[in-house]
């Protein structure tokens, strides 16, 4: 563990490698798939690192092992200078704090049958022995800091709308003062107006707290607003891995390009570009 | 005259608390070989209005409307039958959900050959044939064995490409595409996207394609709806609405574009509203 | 359009209290869209009311027997009396006033079963569920070979070694149904566990009691309420089955199906003690599952919806 400068090194990920067993049929062998197959990383204090690929890339995979969701096959996960044992049971709620994850569905991610205080509470009441009236406070404050109000407190999930919901997912996951956040596509259930205000909430705490970010993202625009480092994952490989404006103004792997090349363009030249092809190609 | 001409579409729904109004007086016109674009965020109103069209709402849901008139004729006034008749063929739509839009005991093949047998009343040879020339065109690779294959044994781009084919088999006039590519990853949505406009470049279908995304817009529309709870806020040809918009809502959505930030926040649709959350259709949208 | 709503409703806080009641409300606009369950709830309660107050509605006791009453019928066939509306039995004793005991019977054991099979069968249903693998296999199997044997068969094998009487009855009954609420339960965690929430709890630190129990069982409760009726019911039928073949409920007590066994004899000769009793297990079986359809119909949605 002293090989590793620790100073602002949040997150270090060592040839992590991830497989999954296949139930095979009858009479026909298992199959392993290699989900994630050796990334490696490393990722400073305070920044954020886009991973970039398509379903099925291994992109979540990787977000449930750096937050011990899923245990890695082999590798070394280094979080604050600090060597993660990984195995189950092994975990201590203090290694737990340091890491949340925030999901793609803000639909599925909140209990039906949990106000929203009690939402937020919960990681206090598990891991600490507040009284519930500090753990209420804790809440309430949290409620403020993400854009909602006290009078949240004692609502269900299912009287807010998407973004507040992510919102609310977002409080739960700072409860624990965490130092890196997974994101797996947060915004990408959102509307368009309501991903802005999301996406403006996350660099603000970001700022606050000092956050270091792995952000999870198809969306190539989004990454070039929010991110740092990019990487960009294709069938389980890290085929790009670079700073932003590396990865976006000199893309080195094929598929990264393509990834660019089919990212729709928005902007005004295009369009007038694309008017002029269809009107000589009419005519 | 239009291939498709909506005056002043209204449509409500009865909830727990009321009337809702989903759909508020919206006009919309589609020339023959126009791409229209409906956009808007969840809740604007944008695919009801088109399935009040399709006759696909539950009996439920109130629908009036001053004209609805498919190539002169109002369908409104049609029956049951002619209206089925009309739709499916004339007019074809594809969804948002490509895997769960196909029925999952049948094949692709049989789903395809059944749009043939009710539209165009052809038989079981020349149904087969036509399948595959429409697989081909829609570019399934092994036309003939996909035929054969389950939904859930192809991917969702490929299931979309199935949609796409069921959908012009019987060459409609109007094409109704509702977020076709949403589910899909970034560079299936280029092919299919691809796809369709090359399709209605060649055969010069009307084509209205519903998102929420910008992007999509820019890269397929003639002209623009732009629409936000219900109502439209703006109405204009594509360059210059991404050029120069009209309304406040559609500036604001343009700035929320992440592509799009200029200093170190996003511009938020709330901020050009000034605290009044409903933003009044302005000029542009009469137009 | 988040903060719009947001702004809207900063001005009113909302506590617990008003919380539920709004939820109430809300399941009740949508269980009274359901008339016949309506009409179920309210037949149920009054057979609550009419069990609860027995000694004070009936207007004898259940086992008096007068001797020069037998076989009387009822008030408004001739020859009948108001002193017994509903008729007398074959040994004189009033049949209305032993319909209004047997109500607390059937309600009991109703209630009784209802509570046994629907706890054990969360609790093995859940774990079940939330363990999968061999634990899963050996629970299931056990529950498929309970469900195999017909239920009022099985029941009546387990009353014999049990020995006949009321409670043996009851967890007779109890088992015989308890399969039913192991792979509901079994069937909803499994759909839950996967989810998001259940994720991020476990992320939180929960213990896997804490998961099954506060996280995941809550969001389990829609169909399994009305599973509870429908088994209140079928404990109501099965109880009445073993009483009428002799190894319920023993007479004198005024239980309904041991009424109709009772009376089997003089089923040509006076209608009416058969008629009643019948009449009495009919009506309460169908008004509990009116009241199931509609639990149904304001519960499901709900789940949905969230």
């Amino acid at each position: 563990m002293s090989d590793i400068k620790t100073t602002d090194t949040m997150l270090e990920v060592r040839d992590i490698k991830r497989d999954y067993e296949l139930p095979g049929g009858f009479m026909k062998p298992k199959k392993t798939l290699h989900a994630v197959k050796g990334v490696s990383f490393k990722l400073e204090r305070g920044k954020t690192l886009a991973i970039v690929g398509e379903s099925g890339c291994g992109k979540s995979t990787l977000a449930r092992m750096i937050t011990f969701i899923d245990e890695p096959t082999s590798g070394d996960l280094i979080i604050d200078g600090k060597k993660m044992d990984t195995r189950p049971g092994h975990l201590t709620s203090d290694m737990r704090q340091k890491v949340q994850i925030i999901f793609q569905n803000p639909y599925g991610s909140l209990n039906p049958r949990q106000k929203i205080g009690d939402v937020l509470g919960e990681p206090l009441a598990i891991n600490t022995d507040l009284s519930a009236a500090e753990r209420r406070n804790r809440a309430t404050e949290m409620l403020i800091k993400v854009g909602l109000g006290p009078e949240h407190y004692n609502r269900y999930p299912h009287m807010f709308s998407g973004g507040q919901r992510q919102r609310i997912a977002i409080a739960r996951a700072l409860m624990m003062n965490p130092k890196l956040l997974v994101l797996d596509e947060p915004v990408s259930a959102l509307d368009l107006s309501v991903q802005a205000q999301v996406l403006n909430l996350l660099a603000d705490l970001q700022d606050e707290f000092n956050l270091t970010y792995v952000f999870i993202s198809h969306d190539l625009s989004v990454v070039r607003y929010i991110a740092d480092e990019v990487m960009v994952m294709y069938f389980g490989e890290a085929v790009e891995y670079g700073t932003r404006d590396e990865v976006f103004s000199n893309p080195k792997h094929e598929y990264t390009q393509t990834l660019f090349k089919a990212t729709p363009k928005s902007d005004v030249e295009s369009i007038r570009a694309r008017i002029a092809a269809k009107k000589a190609s009419a005519a | 005259m239009s291939l498709l001409q909506i005056d002043n579409l209204t449509v409500e729904f009865e909830t727990s608390t009321g009337w809702f109004r989903a759909v508020d007086g919206v006009s919309i016109k589609v020339d023959k070989a126009e791409v229209l674009a409906i956009v808007g965020e969840s809740g604007s109103g944008k695919s009801v209005s088109m399935l009040a069209v399709m006759g696909l709402l539950p009996a439920t849901a109130k629908i009036t409307a001053d004209r609805m008139l498919f190539e002169g004729q109002d369908i409104q006034k049609l029956s049951g039958s002619e209206r089925r008749k009309l739709i499916g063929k004339d007019i074809a739509m594809i969804f948002q959900e490509p895997i769960a839009s196909l029925n999952p005991c049948f094949t692709v093949g049989f789903q395809i050959e059944e749009v043939l047998r009710i539209h165009l009343g052809l038989d079981k040879k020349a149904r087969r044939a036509r399948a595959i020339e429409l697989f081909k065109l829609v570019g399934l690779p092994n036309a003939e064995e996909r035929m054969h294959a389950f939904p859930h044994q192809m991917s969702g781009g490929q299931c979309q490409r199935v949609m796409i084919a069921i959908a012009i088999a019987c060459d409609p006039k109007l094409l109704i595409a509702d977020e076709p590519t949403t589910a899909l990853d970034v560079t299936i949505q280029k092919q299919i996207l691809d796809l369709i406009m090359d399709l209605q470049a060649r055969t010069g279908m009307g084509l209205i394609m519903i998102t929420h995304d910008m992007g999509v817009v820019a890269e397929t529309a003639d002209r623009v709806v732009v629409q936000y709870k219900g109502r439209k806020m703006e109405e204009a040809d594509v360059l210059s609405l991404f050029e120069n918009p009209q309304s406040n809502y559609t500036k604001a959505l343009l700035a929320a574009l992440p592509e799009n930030a200029t200093g170190d926040r996003l511009t938020t649709v709330s901020a050009f509203f000034d605290g009044n959350p409903e933003p009044a259709p302005s000029a542009g949208a009469s137009a | 359009m988040a903060d719009a709503t947001l702004t809207q409703k900063a001005a009113e806080p909302v506590s617990s209290a008003q919380m539920r009641r709004q939820m109430l409300k809300e399941f009740w606009f949508y269980f009274s869209e359901n008339r016949g369950a309506v009409i179920g709830l309210y037949v149920f309660v009054a057979l609550v009311l009419v069990a609860i107050f027995a000694s004070l509605i009936a207007p004898h006791s259940p086992f008096e027997q007068y001797r020069d009453a037998v076989l009387k019928p009822p008030a408004w066939v001739e020859g009948g009396s108001w002193t017994f509306i509903l008729g007398t039995d074959p040994i004189g004793r009033d049949i209305l006033s032993r319909l209004i005991y047997g109500a607390q019977y059937s309600l009991f054991v109703g209630l009784v079963v209802t509570t046994l099979s629907l706890a054990a069968g969360i609790i093995v249903g859940v774990i079940a569920g939330y363990y999968r693998g061999w634990v899963d296999t050996i629970i299931m199997r056990l529950m498929d070979m309970i469900l195999a044997i017909p239920s009022l068969l099985l029941a009546l094998v387990l009353v014999t070694i049990l020995g006949a009487g009321l409670n043996s009855a009851m967890i007779a009954i109890a088992v015989t149904l308890q399969p039913h609420f192991v792979r509901l339960t079994r069937a909803a965690v499994m759909a839950e566990k996967s989810r998001d929430y259940v994720t991020a709890a476990r992320i939180a630190g929960a213990s896997p009691l804490r998961l099954m129990f506060r996280t995941i069982l809550p969001n389990c409760t829609a169909p399994l309420i009305v599973q509870a009726t429908m088994s209140f019911s079928n404990a109501i039928l099965d109880l009445a089955a073993l009483g009428f073949l002799g190894m319920g409920v023993q007479p004198p007590s005024p239980e309904w199906g041991t009424m109709l066994a009772e009376a089997r004899e003089f089923i040509l000769r006076a209608w009416w003690v058969v008629t009643f009793p019948g009449l009495a297990i009919l009506i309460t079986v169908l008004a509990i599952n009116l009241m199931g359809d509609g639990l149904r119909d304001a519960l499901d949605p709900k789940l949905k919806r969230s």
